[in-house]
């Protein structure tokens, strides 16, 4: 007798259990890697997204003749012996005026009234000052940045507990500040310069920002795009197609290999040895990085490069070769747009790798507190040869920092690296789609 | 007899070790259909791959002996193998059109090669190809299509037309009917026919019918072996070997 179609027998039913057990794994680990992903993005944002608002004070500051320009002439160069130091009594009594023209009253001391005030914002005013003289004599808005301890209470890193232990600020302070706010003068917004301005010194994180980071990391992934992808793809299409096998190729391969497995501190040695000791470059600037970092990238890129150009069936290029085509027509005409799609998300896996590598720029000097913006070319310089830093580093040198607010500035930099890798990839999604829609 | 166009003296084959073809000696005429007959694994494929230096993409693979086409020895250092291809074309076994449009697979031998002054004379080539493939009714309205979005046979077609578009003075095909129904393989075997008053072509073809209904002569292929070449009717009809009789009956394979 026959069984019947309609009962599952025991061999079957094994298979099908075993079946739903690899399949719960399989979901089992997603779920794993799906929680530790929203985890490590929720603690990212939660102690980041803060750096992106900044608390501003607005207030209408005299700028007196007297203390300012005593020459009365509004020549530069008179003007600019007033140093900042000169500058923070006028904020600070402006400061304390507006406290008093609210009525509120405090305890503190006009000091430490003018402590709300960040020191940086002196030099904001200098320099819209000396950037317009005319302004010496009348009364300005300016929104000035509030400190970092103001800053944080609203928000939430500083309490009055921790301010009661703190010397640079009070609780009574806080009580001002949450008092000013009420009344309109104090507000918090969204901090655009925290990509525009450079690092900032240990007592004011809140003027720090991530703007010559960010431009060093442009300047670097355009030396690593300049060199890495000509040359790598150059010479994973020679290997690949034209070179013969034999030992010295394999020998090369085997060196590939490994030279994308060595740890990224070893290329930053090599860099220190050759780009800046032997030839002698300018340290902590983009285009070591950016030559060490190639050098990183080389390896990921050849290799994914071969990889694509493997995959193309050979028949096609046994196609061209039968219709005449020469062994470079066939690779340029057929293989290489073929292989594009894994040749272009190979090069931008190396990118973003290159883009979040630290330990390397660290023993370049990139770790180093640059304010200026360096600029891409000078004749002294040379192009990119002006110090920078970058962000992962930038990071990095945040953490190490000991005022909680470069903590979070630092977790904020972490999210606006992830954005920029996010952008990447999307391109090079982009890129394929567009690619692979001809075929 | 007309004049031979390609002679084979003493060829060997070898991928490594391994030798695939023994002590081949082989006329091929011009104007003529010649085909290669044998059982699976028996080197026709490899034979014919050394007519138009294929083989050299093969690293393990090595070749001896003497081949000329017109009496030319195109294993001579001087010849470029890319030259060769042109005037030697070739349809592989297994279809293999250009992840292109169909348009630019058949435009692609005449663009490299010159062929065509302009657009127009392009389009010419193109049609006629496709035309003498016998894939023009079907492929005219779909030019800017992918070629790998045809049917097995269509591609295999497109391949035909693809190598024709060159006018190649030899023609190789490695069983271009294996893939096609009944009546494509009707058209390809009149365009062979046809073929014929222009150039000389080999095919390589597991049916014995096509052999005897294309082909003039008729060469059978046994383990690396030229078993024996012939008037295709005398190699149908009165074979000389026992294994040729045996093969073609059925018996071997
Ligand atoms: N690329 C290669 N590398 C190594 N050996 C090969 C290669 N190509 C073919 N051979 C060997 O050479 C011999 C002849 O192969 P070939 O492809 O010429 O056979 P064929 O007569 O065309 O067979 P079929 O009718 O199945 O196409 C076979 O034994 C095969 O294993
Ligand atoms: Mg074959």
């Amino acid at each position: 007798m026959t069984t019947s179609l309609l009962t599952t027998d025991a061999r079957t039913k094994k298979r099908n259990a075993a079946e739903k057990r690899f399949k719960a794994y399989g979901l089992g680990a997603i779920c794993i890697a799906m929680v530790s992903l929203v985890f490590l993005l929720g603690s990212v944002l939660s102690s980041g997204l803060g750096a992106f608002q900044q608390t501003y004070i607005a207030l209408d500051v005299q700028l007196p003749e007297a203390r300012l320009d005593k020459s009365g002439t509004r020549d530069l160069e008179v003007m600019s012996k007033v140093t900042t130091i000169g500058y923070a009594p006028i904020l600070r009594d402006a400061l304390v005026a507006q406290v008093a023209a609210l009525g509120l009253t405090t305890d503190l001391s006009d000091k430490d009234v003018g402590k709300m005030i960040s020191k940086e914002a002196a030099a904001t005013v200098r320099n819209r000052v000396l950037a317009n003289p005319e302004l010496v004599g009348t009364t300005v808005r300016f929104d000035l940045l509030a400190s970092g301890r103001i800053d944080g209470y609203f928000k939430g890193r500083v309490t009055a507990e921790s301010a009661a232990l703190d010397q640079n600020t009070s609780p009574e302070a806080l009580v001002l500040a949450q008092e000013l706010k009420d009344a309109g003068v104090i507000e918090t917004k969204f901090n655009w310069n925290f990509f525009v301005l450079p690092d900032a010194s240990d007592q004011r994180p809140e003027a720090a920002g991530l703007g010559v980071a960010i431009l060093g990391s442009l300047y670097m992934m355009a030396v690593v795009l300049c060199l890495a992808l000509p040359i790598g793809v150059a010479s994973s299409i020679y290997l690949e197609e034209f070179a013969p096998r034999n030992r010295w190729t394999d020998l090369i391969e085997v060196n590939i290999s490994n030279l994308a497995a060595v740890p990224s501190i070893v290329f930053g040695i090599l860099g220190l040895a050759i780009f800046i000791n032997f030839m002698e470059l300018n340290q902590s600037s983009p285009l070591v990085g950016g030559l060490v970092l190639t050098l990183m990238t080389l390896p990921t890129i050849i290799i994914s490069t071969r990889a694509a150009l493997k995959s193309v069936p050979p028949s096609i290029r046994d196609a061209a070769l039968g219709v005449g085509a020469s062994k470079m027509q066939s690779v340029f005409h057929h293989v290489l747009p073929l292989a594009a799609p894994g040749i272009l998300t190979g090069t931008i896996i190396g990118l973003a790798q290159a883009l979040g590598e630290t330990a390397p720029l660290l023993l370049i000097g990139m770790v180093a507190f640059v304010r200026e913006y360096p600029a891409a070319y000078t004749s002294e310089s040379g192009l990119f040869g002006e110090a920078a830093t970058a962000l992962p580093v930038q990071v990095y040198n945040w953490t190490q920092r000991s005022d909680p607010a470069f903590f979070e500035r630092a977790f904020a930099a972490v999210i606006t690296l992830l954005v920029f890798l996010l952008i990447m990839n999307a391109v090079a999604i982009y890129l394929r789609r567009k690619f692979e829609r001809r075929w | 007899m007309q004049d031979n166009k390609i002679t084979a003296r003493n060829v060997q084959v070898y991928y490594g070790d391994n030798q695939a073809i023994k002590d081949v000696n082989v006329d091929i005429a011009d104007k003529t259909v010649t085909a290669f007959i044998g059982p699976s694994g028996c080197g026709k494929s490899t034979f014919l791959r050394c007519l138009n230096r294929m083989n050299d993409t093969i690293d393990i693979c090595r070749v001896e002996g003497d081949i000329r086409i017109d009496g030319e020895d195109i294993y001579d250092p001087k010849v470029d193998p890319v030259q060769l291809r042109a005037k030697v074309g070739m349809v592989f076994q297994k279809p293999n059109p250009f992840p292109k449009s169909i348009y630019d697979n058949v435009a692609y031998g005449p663009k490299i090669h010159g062929l065509a002054r302009n657009k127009a004379e392009l389009d010419e080539i193109v049609e006629k190809s496709l035309r003498k493939a016998a894939l023009w009714n079907e492929a005219k309205d779909r030019l800017a299509a992918p070629g790998t979005g045809l049917s097995g046979g269509q591609q295999q077609r497109l391949c035909i037309a693809r190598a024709i578009a060159t006018s190649p003075e030899v023609l190789l095909m490695d069983e271009p009917c294996s893939a096609l129904d009944p009546i494509a393989t009707a058209q390809v075997e009149e365009l062979i026919d046809e073929l014929r008053q222009s150039f000389s072509v080999v095919i390589v073809t597991h049916s014995m019918q096509q052999a005897a209904r294309v082909s003039q002569k008729t060469a059978f292929f046994h383990l690396g072996n030229l078993v024996e070449y012939d008037e295709t009717d005398k190699i149908f009809t009165n074979p000389e070997d026992p294994r040729t009789e045996s093969y073609i009956s059925g018996r071997i394979g």
